[in-house]
């Protein structure tokens, strides 16, 4: 396990501990209250150069990802996919190699390939990388911004501070995860943040869109879903990912909204208390209903707003700091 | 004080104790003179804005506004400044979480008051300089430290020091609101 992403790439979340999910939380805090400045900007990564390679569309991690280098004083060089030499078939290689030689000094990636970052890692081993996405693989600072987003609710109602509770907030709390978690890098990034800090998951879904394995997750699967809502302190509801083809993984939208849509009907199931968790895009109206989305107890406007300081705070720790040794 | 006090215990760890430098009661009444030295020289202390610099100036900064609140009976503006973002030399230091700048007014033509426990290199000064720059445009800054120890490497002088400490570059100074050590670091 590694204890702090200082000096690293910032790929998975799997291989992070709790004390490395911390750090990037609590740096995070800091950095909320630069975002609530007139003058919305630190120094902390003047004079250096971060390069955005989006090679799928993306509209809130990559506004984020470059709002968040622009407030740390960094330059963003960004690479429009799809008006880049990428569409004359250079190969993912030669074009790191040639943003490479331009001088950079980390890369935020979004790609549709698991593992993309990964490689590009060994490609650039002096450039820090940020894994925006990859494939089915990851997405971990979504990971991190969504147990961000349920400890500063959980920390705002207990009147405390967010860095003052640590990981105390997510002992035995119970998370479901409802969609579709077979091609959902956020669902893998959500379980490992949440598991690492001591919560407790389930997922719900369709057998079609449950992973071919479940084994090395320690998530269970709920049978019945109504029942689990009751249950649940925070439902992370997945969008369906119709461009991966999941049309073809359940009979219609319609029959897939009637089960495990979150419809307003279904949402009375759920406690006082429970927190309703989107990553976006939403399909209003495919997996969960417009008046939930837009329901006091969703906190999917927030998670926008803190992509920015835990992006701010990824970008600044595998920038900045020198790797410390693994452990264990 | 909960953020001063983890922040202090990283440094700590390391921290060989040689002599006591200052007792609570010489911090108390050290803070106080430089208080009156304060009110002295700045006269419209409305236009003041105490920032205690995070993580060891902050129990400082609390303790010299209550003087002053005390000494003028009237409230004086004040909060807290983190410069981490700020430092040339930031990937080489530890920085605490807890360590948020609270800076409770516009500071544009007010008369910002730094406050820290060590003046060393100086360093975390220009850093603060710079910081400040990002909340507005102070009419004045002036510095208040509770040791100076000396071995400035820029041109940065305090204007209220609560002791004046010749030291060498090979000893460590710990300086709380309850007591001031003297020793050397230990990082074996």
């Amino acid at each position: 396990m590694i204890n702090s992403i200082r000096g690293r790439n910032l790929l998975t979340l799997n291989e992070l501990s709790d004390t490395a999910i911390l750090e990037v939380l609590d740096t995070a805090e800091l950095f909320v209250e630069v975002n609530q400045r007139t003058i919305k900007k630190v120094p902390a990564l003047k004079g250096r150069v971060v390069a955005s390679l989006f090679f799928e569309e993306s509209t809130r991690t990559r506004l984020s990802f470059e709002t968040a280098a622009k407030r740390l004083s960094a330059d963003v060089l960004s690479l429009a996919v799809a008006s880049s030499s990428v569409k004359k078939g250079e190969s993912l290689r030669d074009t790191i190699a040639t943003i490479d030689a331009l001088g950079i000094d980390a890369v935020v990636m979004r790609h549709q390939s698991s593992g993309a970052a990964h490689q590009v890692g060994g490609y650039v081993p002096h450039v820090r990388v940020i894994n925006a996405g990859d494939g089915l693989h990851q997405h971990p600072t979504q990971g991190l911004l969504d147990v961000f987003t349920v400890r500063q609710v959980l920390a705002e109602r207990a009147h405390a501070k967010g860095s003052e509770t640590g990981k105390e907030l997510f002992t035995g709390l119970r998370v479901l995860i409802v969609g579709d978690i077979r091609h959902s890098r956020v669902a893998r990034s959500d379980i490992a943040a949440y598991t690492a800090l001591g919560a407790e998951v389930r997922v719900a879904a369709p057998g079609t869109l449950l992973p071919a394995s479940l084994e090395e997750w320690s998530v269970r699967v709920v049978d019945d879903f109504d029942e689990a809502l009751e249950w649940a302190d925070v439902v992370g509801v997945l969008r369906l990912q119709r461009e991966r083809g999941t049309g073809s993984f359940v009979p219609s939208l319609a029959e897939f909204t009637e089960t495990f849509g979150l419809t307003s009907e279904r949402a009375r199931r759920l406690r006082p208390h429970s927190i309703i968790m989107h990553p976006g895009p939403m399909n209003r109206g495919v997996e969960i209903d417009s008046a939930v989305a837009d329901s006091p107890a969703a906190v999917i406007e927030r998670q926008v707003s803190n992509g920015v300081p835990i992006r701010m705070a990824a970008l600044y720790l595998t920038v900045t700091g020198t790797p410390e040794e693994k452990t264990s | 004080m909960d953020a001063h006090a983890s922040s202090s215990s990283r440094r700590r760890d390391a921290f060989v104790p040689r002599s006591l430098l200052l007792s609570e009661d010489d911090v108390r009444r050290a803070v106080r003179r430089m208080a009156h030295e304060v009110v002295e020289r700045v006269r419209d202390t409305e236009s003041l804005v105490v920032l205690g610099l995070q993580t060891g100036g902050v129990g400082f900064g609390e303790l010299l506004a209550a003087s002053l609140i005390d000494i003028t009976s009237a409230e004086v503006c004040h909060g807290t400044l983190d410069v981490s973002f700020y430092r040339d030399d930031a990937a080489q230091r530890p920085f605490v979480a807890s360590a948020v700048s609270r800076v409770p007014v516009d500071l544009n033509d007010r008369l910002v008051l730094l406050v820290d426990d060590v003046l060393f290199t100086g360093r975390t000064i220009r850093s603060a300089l710079n910081a400040l720059g990002d909340f507005g445009r102070p009419r004045a800054v002036q510095l208040a430290v509770m040791v100076d120890r000396g071995h400035r490497e820029l041109p940065i002088r305090p204007d209220y020091v609560g002791k004046n400490l010749p030291t060498s570059l090979s000893e460590e100074i710990i300086a709380t609101t309850e007591c001031g050590w003297i020793g050397t670091r230990d990082d074996s």
